[in-house]
């Protein structure tokens, strides 16, 4: 590709709203993990007393239910990208290809 | 001789063999053997994945640790799990969109090949070989006390298996295999924990009570203990898990045997479902064990201890529910694990062998397809070879800090490169080769001078770097270095690289002039 095409399709309507987009998708759900992560481990770090709690009552702890809510925010976050990525980004991905590819 | 383990063991290696046979007839290019034809569907890839990160390591030592310490050993899976869906959000799609065989094709991308790649390719070949040492040692242990047949005999069988497996069925075999290997063990670990749970009458509450009624620690096994109770080392253990992943060579390699960039979402999605379940699967597995392992004596000898020591309990616990046959199938699903995970990294070295230092080092991009599959078939026997030989020199060494350098190295060497030459215009060749370097240096420096090799190797009173877990301070040094080596980069060369940015941005936010999928 010569720089003037690679120019015009960096300026493309389209590759613009396209980069927004993913931007805005991919560092919002990162930051979700992230803080959710290492808000996690520093709960674990300086301040296990919360998580060794009763849950209601029982011998089952607070951490174990945080524990299993953080392997489902993992999955339901990854399937939350796919999910907009296959709605939202792909169809604005070919029309970028299209307009921009020849 | 345990013969149960060993028929059912026999029927997974004739089957494998014979899908290797059916891959080899189909093997034909250079894209058929490192990527599998780049045409693997996103669920295929997913089960990869998965079963890649859901080894007899994962397997038998988390739910060890559960065994041991009760929730710490969720602390460790939660790690592991964390990178899948930042690897997703980061790396995935773009490593699809711009890679080919290896991750130095994308880090050289718009760098000066040579240096890029032999970096690279060390990089790769450090981490595969940590690995694998690791691997092939705790084999032939595992396999010594299951089967029934000596240490020698394990580990030159796992490093005969792994060579057939790669030199003959490439990717394609190395996959399958990989996919055999991660259905029985989800199937096999599916029903383990539902048999466990019925014991308890499918209640977890009732599972929890009696094993904090039996556990020497009490209700402390609810809690987080001693694992990440530094904050340093837990930030430091958090990002070495999570980037660690994201820098492991035979990991980023199944990302080029999808065809585009959907596929290789969509088998993130899957692989982060599978390895959840199965560490959800785990804490059933380990809670039970306390109970059903731990309170039978007839899994203990003389003096108390565990049988064949800690890392059995998922072991016995499949005698306890299963009896002896499914005793037998969980041995197999032990040793398919390790052989469809050696497979994988000896194929990531010797594609790093091949494709990064013989075709586009050393012979600058003009080696036939031909001759690089034949590099890449003898470097996967040289590095058996050189696998076998090492698991036989460390078999009574302490080796328990290999794993943690491979995540560190992993997380410091690759990852920081990788990430910047795709986030960052402004990575330049001195840059990339610098940062790696001094990831590198970091990363063995700090494991050598803290306490799992200075206190447990070397026996010194008291370790000289604090903390058991380097990647904080390693990697953020890797990222510093490139950063610092780059900027200062003023030369005529770096100018051009900088300015081959925008191509490379387009090419790996939108897929065009992505590699495909090759048609057969």
């Amino acid at each position: 590709m010569t720089p003037e095409h690679l120019e015009s399709i960096s300026k493309h309507p389209a590759f613009v709203q396209l980069i927004q987009r993913k931007r805005r998708l991919n560092g919002s759900l990162t930051l979700a993990m992230l803080v959710a992560y290492y808000g996690f481990v520093l709960l674990v770090a300086f301040a296990p007393g919360v998580l060794g709690q009763s849950l209601s009552g029982g011998v089952t702890s607070v951490g174990m239910l945080v524990g299993v809510l953080m392997v489902l925010l993992s999955f339901a976050l990854t399937g939350i990208y796919m999910h907009r990525a296959n709605r939202v980004i792909d169809p604005l991905n070919e029309v970028v290809k299209q307009e921009c590819a020849r | 001789m345990n013969w149960t383990a060993i028929s059912m063991f026999l029927v997974f290696v004739g089957f494998t063999l014979l899908v290797t046979r059916w891959a080899a007839l189909r093997t034909r290019s250079a894209s058929d053997f490192y990527t599998a034809g780049g045409g693997l569907t996103g669920m295929q890839n997913g089960l990869a994945i998965a079963g890649d990160m859901i080894s007899a390591a994962s397997f038998l030592g988390i739910s060890a640790m559960m065994f041991m310490n009760g929730y710490d050993g969720l602390l460790y899976a939660l790690g592991v799990l964390a990178g899948w869906p930042i690897i997703l959000f980061l790396i995935a799609e773009r490593l699809r969109n711009l890679g080919k065989y290896t991750f130095a094709d994308v880090v050289s991308y718009r760098l000066a090949q040579a240096p890029v790649r032999l970096t690279s390719a060390f990089g790769t070949l450090a981490v595969a070989l940590m690995y694998l040492v690791a691997q092939m040692v705790g084999a032939g242990k595992l396999i010594e006390l299951l089967f029934g047949i000596s240490y020698l005999y394990a580990v030159m069988l796992v490093g005969v298996l792994m060579v057939l497996y790669v030199t003959f069925g490439g990717m394609l075999a190395t996959t399958w295999v990989q996919i055999i290997k991660a259905v029985m063990l989800l199937s096999g670990t599916t029903f383990m924990a539902f048999m466990v749970l019925r014991h308890f009458g499918f209640s977890t509450e009732a599972m929890f009570a009696s094993a904090v009624a039996v556990h020497v620690k009490g209700q402390a096994i609810m809690a987080p203990g001693a694992l990440l109770s530094n904050p340093v080392d837990a930030i430091s253990l958090g990002l070495g898990m999570m980037f660690g992943t994201a820098g492991l060579p035979h990991i980023l390699m199944r990302f080029f045997t999808v065809s585009d960039a959907k596929e290789a979402r969509k088998s993130v999605f899957y692989a982060t479902g599978f390895i959840g379940y199965f560490y959800l699967l785990l804490i059933v597995i380990g809670f039970g064990a306390i109970v059903m392992v731990g309170t039978e004596p007839s899994y203990r000898d003389a003096s108390g201890a565990i049988i064949g020591g800690g890392n059995m309990v998922a072991v016995h616990l499949a005698q306890a529910v299963g009896g002896n046959l499914f005793l037998g199938f969980i041995s197999a699903v032990a040793f398919a694990t390790i052989l469809a995970v050696v497979a994988g990294l000896a194929l990531s070295g010797a594609s790093a062998v091949s494709h990064d230092l013989y075709a586009c080092v050393v012979r600058k991009g003009q080696a036939s397809e031909q001759e690089e599959m034949r590099v890449s078939r003898l470097a996967t026997l040289g590095i058996g070879l050189f696998a076998v030989l090492l698991g036989l020199l460390f078999e009574s060494q302490n080796i328990a800090f290999l794993s943690g350098l491979v995540l560190a190295v992993a997380a410091s060497v690759n990852f920081p490169v990788l990430l910047l030459s795709m986030f960052w215009k402004g990575l330049t060749t001195r840059g990339a080769v610098g940062g790696s370097l001094a990831g590198l240096v970091s990363a063995i420096v700090l494991v050598v001078l803290g306490p799992a090799v200075w206190v447990n190797v070397l026996h010194n009173e008291r370790a000289l770097f604090p903390y058991s877990n380097p990647a904080l301070f390693s990697m953020s040094l890797a990222f510093l270095a490139a950063w610092a080596f780059s900027v200062t980069d003023s030369s005529e060369r770096a100018r051009e690289e900088r300015g081959r940015y925008l191509a490379q941005f387009i090419r790996s936010m939108t897929g065009i002039g992505a590699a495909g999928a090759s048609k057969h």
